[in-house]
This record gives structure tokens, sequence and C-alpha cells, in this order.
């Protein structure tokens, strides 16, 4: 079944293409990587799914119905969530705070209820030693899966993640890649992701999309992508070809 | 997965030591959750019996600072509901208190309705201005000193209507008619009666307890989610324009209630008196000084900025040998005030009350 359809979509800033007719069906607990230089509209398509800027024209459906340009907070509420590239903490609060706020407002959870849940959302990231911490002090590192954490607490059924891994030591990335295998395992959750690591998009994809200056230019197996002679080039550049 | 418990190390469980709630209760961002000590309304009714307490005690003089330590106050913890935790920093709080002041005396001095009714009123309208000038400034992006500067226009617009407004009797403004007896309906007593102080502190307590109520809430700590940063808060399914809105509309008719003080206290407000610039620097100074963002800071902020000019007044009254020439000059007593003013903001840039604050919890 179909869960997220982007059919035709297109967004510019001042004569810059950022987007340019860009086409992605995700099916029912599919994990679909996209790849692509930086600059090429990942984040962009990100924004104008999730209703941070409307798109010019081109349209977004979740589950059949139409979505294209509702605003962010009902699309969270509807089960369509995101985490930014940059780390956005409620500094004043501490980690398990943090945490709360999606558990109470998304679920009507008491304050103690929201408590139990943030806990398991920050424990499932592996970030309980700082749960009492203020966040606006802590290294990337805990932050970027504290981002994490408090997407997991508002536990949307189609989650799109920017550069999860970004920021963390290697020894912190295979967690992460468990543990959002286990969401799509245990939840069903499915994702689009967008990364550079190429050993997480190995891992992690059933799918992979390439972008390159706002439009998808090859889609499909992880393999097929990485070894089309036109991803190689833009990837590793002319040069490349003619070692 | 959902069952699994999480043990808190015992590092983390020394920092809810009660001892240390005792004498830094819970501010922003930092309540209490479930079944610990509610040490916020404890504090509060120990103030406010210590409080009551004052007029036996105190001098005539003293009285009319402690007057208006409470409007200070009542504005001070009105404007941090919106400004420290809503985070929309307002430089125009002299429109909610201004529109409290003339809604009181408007019905009271042309309709005889009661100034309590009038309190009610002056909140209400206070209440949608507020939320009617912020809808509009963050529909069209307003926001940091932009939205300051929107809302210091609007307090300006009001008082400029006030000032060419007939029935709202132009720059004459209101003067209370003096009864014959006293009577609380009519929120009148006898000069330097102990109620308009007792009363007045009721206003605080009330205040008060707005923003302790508020903060512990859901809807505080998402509007505080909201100020740390909207687009997060908005990823995760908030609506942010609700919160703000909501927050201001709480603040506006906090601060609404110090306009009927004020106005019933003094028994008189003109346009200047209710809307002017420094009305709106009076309620910021309580909470900056204070401590904004902070539950207990306004209140602080007030105690210390009420009686200050006063003091620095009566200092060049009969100045120390070496400040010998600068007594009698006029104007001196107000450069100390900035000074003091100055000396607190640059050495305690949290206030007094979220310097303490940290220098306690280490945040």
């Amino acid at each position: 079944m179909t869960v997220l359809e982007i059919h035709g979509l297109s967004k510019h800033f001042h004569g810059l293409k950022a987007l340019s007719n860009v086409d992605l069906t995700v099916e029912e607990g599919e994990i679909v990587g996209i790849i692509g230089a930086n600059g090429a509209g990942k984040t962009t398509l990100f924004n104008c799914v999730t209703g941070a800027f409307p798109p010019d024209s081109g349209s977004v459906s979740l589950d059949g119905k139409d979505i294209t340009g509702m605003s962010m907070h009902r699309l969270a509420g509807a089960g369509l969530a995101r985490t930014f590239q940059l780390m956005r903490p409620f500094s004043t609060m501490t980690v398990v705070e943090n945490a709360m706020v999606p558990a109470m407002h998304q679920h009507h959870l008491s304050a103690a209820d929201a408590r139990d849940r943030a806990m398991d959302a920050i424990a499932m990231v592996g970030i309980e030693t700082w749960a009492n911490d203020v966040s606006g002090s802590l290294p990337a590192g805990v932050l970027k899966r504290l981002e994490l954490a408090r997407v997991l607490a508002l536990e949307p059924r189609v989650l799109l993640l920017d550069e999860v891994l970004a920021g963390l030591v290697p020894a912190e990335r295979t967690p992460v890649l468990d543990l959002l295998e286990r969401l799509r395992h245990e939840r069903g959750v499915t994702m689009v992701f967008i990364e550079h690591i190429m050993a997480a998009v190995r891992r992690l994809s059933d799918r992979v999309v390439m972008m390159d200056q706002g439009e998808v230019i090859a889609s499909g197996d992880v393999d097929a992508v990485l070894s089309d002679p036109h991803v190689v080039e833009i990837y590793l550049g002319k040069e490349y070809d003619r070692a | 997965m959902n069952n699994r418990t999480f043990a808190p190390r015992t590092v983390l469980q020394e920092r809810t030591d009660p001892v240390v709630d005792a004498v830094a209760p819970k501010g922003a961002g930092r309540t209490t959750v479930g079944n610990r000590v509610p040490w916020d309304y404890i504090v509060l009714v120990a103030i406010i019996v210590f409080g009551a307490t004052l007029p036996f005690v105190a001098t005539v003089s003293t009285m009319a600072i402690a007057m208006r330590v409470l409007v200070f106050a009542i504005m001070g913890i009105g404007w941090n509901i919106m400004s420290g935790f809503g985070g929309m920093f307002s430089f125009g709080h002299a429109a909610y208190f201004g529109i409290g002041a003339y809604s009181t005396a408007l019905l009271l001095v042309r309709f005889e309705i009661s100034p309590w009714i009038g309190m009610l009123a002056g909140m209400a309208i206070a209440a949608l201005a507020g939320m009617g000038l912020s809808y509009l400034a963050l529909r069209y992006k307003l926001q940091g000193a932009y939205y300051a500067m929107a809302t210091f226009a609007f307090a300006e617009v009001l008082r400029l209507f006030a000032f060419g407004n007939g029935p709202l009797h132009r720059q004459t403004g209101f003067t209370i008619p003096v009864r014959v007896e006293e009577s609380f309906w009519m929120f009148q007593f006898k000069a330097n009666s102990p109620w308009y102080y007792w009363i007045g502190l009721i206003m605080v307590a009330a205040a008060m307890l707005v923003s302790i109520v508020f903060v512990r809430s859901k809807t505080g700590r998402y509007t505080m989610a909201v100020r740390d940063d909207d687009v997060a808060a908005a990823a995760l399914g908030l609506n942010a324009l609700r919160y703000r809105l909501t927050a201001v509309a709480v603040s506006a008719a906090v601060t609404a209630m110090a306009g009927t003080l004020y106005v019933q206290y003094y028994m008189f407000i003109d346009p200047s008196l209710a809307f002017g610039p420094s009305v709106s620097n009076d309620a910021i100074i309580t909470a900056v000084v204070g401590g904004t963002g902070t539950i207990w800071g306004p209140l602080v902020g007030a105690v210390v900025m009420g009686p200050l000019s006063d003091l620095t007044t009566a200092f060049l009254r009969n100045p120390p040998q070496w400040l010998a020439p600068l007594a009698g000059h006029d104007g001196v007593d107000i450069i100390l005030y900035a000074i003091v003013l100055i000396a607190v903001v640059i050495l305690l840039p949290k206030g007094i009350y979220g310097t303490i604050r940290g220098k306690v919890t280490k945040r």
C-alpha cells in the first residue's frame, strides 16, 4: 500500500530551481534512502513535504489524502514527522522534558505517563545518562540523538530523517542504525532518510533515490543506483571515468 | 519495549534534594511533575501571610512605597508570562495596564459600575486586544525586535487615542469620585486604609498563582517549547501560534489587573499615566531585574525596584560628606537610580533571582 506519494513537486527560490518535477512513491514499511551532493534539493524536498514552506507546483499525499501545503504541526499530528539536520533542542528543558513534549501533546498523556514514555524513547537512542541534564549545554552527539528520541516519543507512522548520523562518532552510529531497523520491524514505521554515509545507506535502504540539481536522476536498488554511470560521475567526478 | 524501566543515577537524585528546592523553588522548565512537594505554592502562601502583617508595623510613607511594589509586581508578573515564558518581548505593556485602568475608571465614573466589574471587563478587553495585535504581528512574521516595536506602537496608539477621545475625557483623564463611606463593592476606603494594601496583595497572589499554574500546565510547557524553538515544536505537532496567543492573553489580563489597583488607589488616571512608555518600562525593568523566565523573578524585582527611587532620593537629601556637592540638584537621584539599575543588569545578567537560582541549582 502506498503511504506517501509525491507527484511533480517543484520549488524555486528567486530563480534558483531547488526542486523540479520530483516524483517519489513510498510503500508502507519501506525504507527509502535519498542521496546526492550538497545543494541537490534533498532537504528542500523534506521541507516541501512536511509543510515548512509550500511547493510552487505538484502534490503530496499521505494515505491517498492530499496534504500539499498543509502546516507542519497538522502533519505531525497526522503521523508524518521529521528530524532536522541541525539540532533544535528545547534548550531550557532537560533531555527528558524535551521528549515529554510530543508524548503529552500527541498522545494526551498525563505528565507522569509522558515521562515514562519519554524515558523509553531516550533509552532507545542511548542517551539516558543525560536524562535530567538541561539540553542546551550538551554535546552535539547527544543532541543529535535527542532529535530522534523526541520523534520516537511522537510515534509517527512515516518518518523523514535528515542526516541522523551526521555528528555521531562511528561507535554511536551502529546502535542508531539498529534502532531504525527495529522501528520498521516492530512498529512498521515507513522511513525516508537523507544520508551521506554510504555504509548506512547500503544497510538500511530498500531503495535509493539519487538527486542532483533539484531532480531525481536515478532510483531503484542500492547497487544499481550506485553503479549508474551518471551517479558515479556526479559523486566521484568525471576524472574517475578516465582513470 | 515499553516496559523498560529507568533507574536514575544517584547524582541525579541529589539534584532534587528538597532543601535545594526550598531555597530555590522550581522555575521555568524546571517544574515539578507528579507527586513531589509543591514548593511554589507553599512559598507563595508563606509570602502572602508574612506580607499581610506589614500594615501593622510600617509607617504611612512605607505603605505608599509598598503599594507601588504591589503595582510593579502585578505588571512584572504579567509581562513575564508572555515575554519570559513565551519569549515574545513586549515593549508596550502599558497598553494592557492602561486598558485595565481606563475600563475601571470609565465604567465607574460614567455608569457607577463597580470597579470589580470594570476590572473583569478590562482584563477581557486587554486579552482580546493582545491576541488581536499578536495575531496580526505573528501572521506577518514580526518577531524579536520587530514584534517589540509593534507592541510599543500599539501602546502609543492607545495613548494618543485616549488623548483625543471625548468620552475618555481627553488629556484630563478620570478622577475617581470620593464616596462618603467605605465600600468593598466600590473598592474605596478612607485614605491610608490598609485594605488597599491587602486587596493589592491578594491581586499579587492571584497573579502569582496564575503564573505558577501556567508554568506547570501542559499549555505552559508547550509555550516554553515554542519559545525555545518554534520550528522544532511545530515539527512535533504543536500549533505555535495557538500557544503564543494563549500566553499573550493570560499576560495581558494579569497586567490589566494592575491598572485597576492603580486607579482605585491613586484615584486618578490620564493618558500618560496609563499608556505612557514609562509604564511599559516599569513592567520590563521589574521582570528583568528580578529574572525573566523564572516564576519568582518579577516579585523579587518589584520588591527591589519599588523602593529604589525613594531610597536614592532619600540618600541624596542627606548625603555623606564626600557626596555633599550632589545634594540639592534636580535629577541626581534619577541618575543614581539609573546607575543602580545598570549595575544590576551588568552584574546579574539573569536577574537577581535568576542568578541566585543558577548558583544554587548549577544551571
